[in-house]
């Protein structure tokens, strides 16, 4: 472990890429072991395969059965599948985070991790439409909420958040792939040139759709990815302010709040840079690319989720503060149920993980051992998934009325889908460790301090 | 049929070790006045599109015509929808909300403008091409790992194979090989 981190000769700042690699050397580090099964990449795949089997099973009966399945009740219906809709969403947004927002602003550390945070988007994101087309009941008519012309004459409701999270998150999972591919067609184009077997020449030929390094291509190139950049980012925070008015918009005390979009969108960074520490911790070591995910970089993302963890502690003691300052009687008895209530367990769970856990980030220590992230890491991802059960279920069990007041418990099935959409989300990732460079080879060697046509290995370095 | 007895050459690729070298050699190679020629590199080598002579991509204005057809083409699909095809009140609200009709204005045209940015690069690349006559060296296989290339092609008016080798190897190349077309 580096005591200190290398600076780079030029810029006298920390350098991207460790041990001074050359780009021959990088292009190995991150092809080979992606060209090479492992017996500890089939262990993962298989476990991951099973849990998607847990998930079609689930499925499966939830076709055959209905909603009943589910713990549901009245005035509980919205449950768990709500909850981790918003999850998953979320957790896409870190990708975006990295990949764009990270980009426009010249963060050059980002390129190490871009690719395999861009591919836990698009991978969350699908686990994530797929609560709302099951939830929906009936998933075969889900097109019955885009604005196609029908028999009816009917259009869809463009008044309704709902709508509009149909046209924000499939617009995002659009845009997100499209990036994504877009960063990925000079890599595919490495792995096509140092393919051996057929199968693998013609399949990344294909998809590198002949790549070859041109300038001319690059030129066009580089301005079609600083314009993704530029509308993914907007896209992103309008995703998660459009998914938190699925709450908001709505007349539901502890819903109805205009806090709401900002403390969503930090949230969703704030729970998917915990995700991306939970892939990445392990990857980094299993592939030994510790030289450019250095602890410099997981020192980073660690400073990142102590400002959003803090932000979202913020909001929730804005919220609590807005409920006494309005003086609205239903408003306070929301928040007062929602941390003294039924549900008093999970709040607390909601707290400890997501205000208290990052606070540790404060010592350097804490942020650049993996192990210590590793683990809070995870409990950012618990913390995060009980922020959308609090929000969700403890303003529905107690509404208006109190004699419609219930109690709401999963049953298995909850807790099987929810499984199985971990088992999605990482069967989908192993078979990108498995074929993709998880690390953009290309990205990477542009930020190098040779790559500078300025550099030269026998000057002095006065560039 | 037999051979034909001359191969017909597509240029002449010149191979290069650095950022530094190829960057002072598309210098030198745009100064002689080349015009049908490229550089290949593994990576984007900052502003070696200057150093080539290189005109700025026009994607931009692609891209902002496709984001406000999209962002209007879904203000008027939600307007004609609301007011004309099937009015209906919602909410007590005016059949021509605009204000509810923002989120899906703003989706669309970030969709439109992304597809622009994808498309438009690809077609500006004239990609994909999956044949092209430098893949014919066996040695430019390393231009996606850390080699660095030029091909001055033979249709260029300046080419002549004596005086654009002596132009590539006063360059600095490290090897100069011609490629069949």
């Amino acid at each position: 472990m580096a005591a200190f981190d290398e600076l780079d000769p030029l810029t006298g700042r920390k350098v991207l890429v460790e041990n001074n690699l050359t780009f021959h050397e990088v292009t190995e580090t991150v092809a080979a072991p992606i060209e090479i099964p492992s017996g500890r990449w089939w262990a993962f795949f298989l476990a991951s395969l099973m849990l998607l089997g847990l998930l079609l099973v689930s499925l499966g009966w939830l076709f055959w059965e209905g909603v009943g399945i589910w713990g549901l009740n009245n005035p509980v219906d919205w449950g768990w599948a709500i909850v981790n809709f918003v999850f998953w969403v979320g957790i896409g947004h870190a990708g975006t985070l990295i990949s764009a927002v990270l980009f426009l602003f010249r963060q050059k550390w980002r390129t190490s991790i871009n690719r395999a945070a861009e591919a836990m988007t698009i991978f969350a994101v699908i686990c994530a439409l797929l609560f709302p087309t099951v939830h929906a009941g009936r998933p075969w008519v889900l097109y019955w909420s885009l604005p196609l012309p029908n028999q009816m004459g009917m259009w869809p409701n463009f008044r309704s958040p709902l709508l509009w999270d149909v046209f924000a998150v499939s617009t995002y999972f659009t845009v997100s792939l499209m990036f994504w591919y877009v960063g990925l067609i000079p890599d595919l184009a490495t792995m096509r040139d140092r393919a051996k077997t057929k199968a693998r020449k013609i399949a990344y030929g294909i998809f590198s759709l002949g790549w070859r390094g041109s300038t001319r291509h690059w030129q066009h190139y580089e301005k079609a990815y600083l314009i993704l950049a530029g509308l993914a980012t907007p896209l992103v925070l309008s995703v998660h302010t459009i998914v938190s008015f699925d709450f908001a918009v709505s007349q539901l005390p502890g819903w109805h709040t205009t806090i709401f979009p900002p403390y969503f969108v930090a949230g969703a960074i704030f729970s998917g840079f915990g995700m991306v520490l939970t892939l990445m911790i392990p990857l980094r070591s299993w592939f030994k690319l510790e030289n450019f995910i250095t602890l410099k970089h997981l020192e980073n993302m660690a400073k990142i989720i102590l400002v959003t963890g803090t932000m979202v502690g913020y909001a929730y003691a804005m919220e609590f503060f807005i409920a006494w300052y309005s003086g609205n009687p239903y408003e306070s008895f929301a928040f007062a149920n929602r941390a003294f209530g039924d549900y008093w367990w999970a709040y607390l769970t909601m707290v400890s993980c997501n205000v208290i856990s990052p606070q540790l980030f404060w010592f350097k220590a804490i942020r650049r051992s993996p192990l210590a992230l590793f683990i809070i890491s995870i409990f950012v991802n618990i913390g995060m998934w009980f922020e959308r059960f609090v929000i969700t279920v403890t303003s529905l069990h107690h509404d208006f009325l109190p004699s419609s007041w219930d109690y709401y418990s999963p049953t298995l099935w909850d807790v099987t889908t929810l499984l199985g959409s971990f088992g999605l989300f990482f069967t989908l990732f192993c078979l990108f460790c498995r074929y993709l460079p998880i690390i953009a080879i290309a990205e990477v060697k542009s930020v190098m301090p040779q790559a500078d046509p300025h550099y030269d290995p026998k000057g002095d370095h006065h560039g | 049929m037999a051979k034909p007895s001359k191969k017909k050459v597509f240029g002449l690729l010149a191979e290069y070790e650095t950022p530094r070298e190829i960057f002072a050699a598309c210098e030198k190679v745009r100064d002689a006045g080349y015009q049908k020629w490229d550089s290949y590199t593994p990576f984007p080598v900052h502003n070696l599109d200057k150093a080539m002579g290189l005109k700025p991509s026009m994607l931009g204005w692609l891209v902002f015509v496709c984001g406000i057809s999209g962002a209007s083409g879904g203000m008027l699909l939600q307007w004609w929808t609301s007011t004309i095809e099937y009015p209906i009140i919602i909410a007590a609200k005016p059949y021509f909300s605009y204000q509810a009709f923002v989120p899906v204005t703003f989706e669309l045209g970030i969709l439109l403008a992304s597809f622009a940015a994808v498309f438009g690069m690809l077609a500006f690349n004239r990609l994909p091409q999956w044949y092209h006559s430098c893949f014919n060296s066996e040695r430019f296989a390393r231009v996606t790992d850390d080699k660095f290339f030029i091909c001055i092609e033979s249709t260029d008016p300046k080419y002549s194979l004596e005086k654009t080798r002596t132009l590539l190897e006063g360059t600095g190349a490290a090897h100069i090989e011609e490629v069949e077309d």
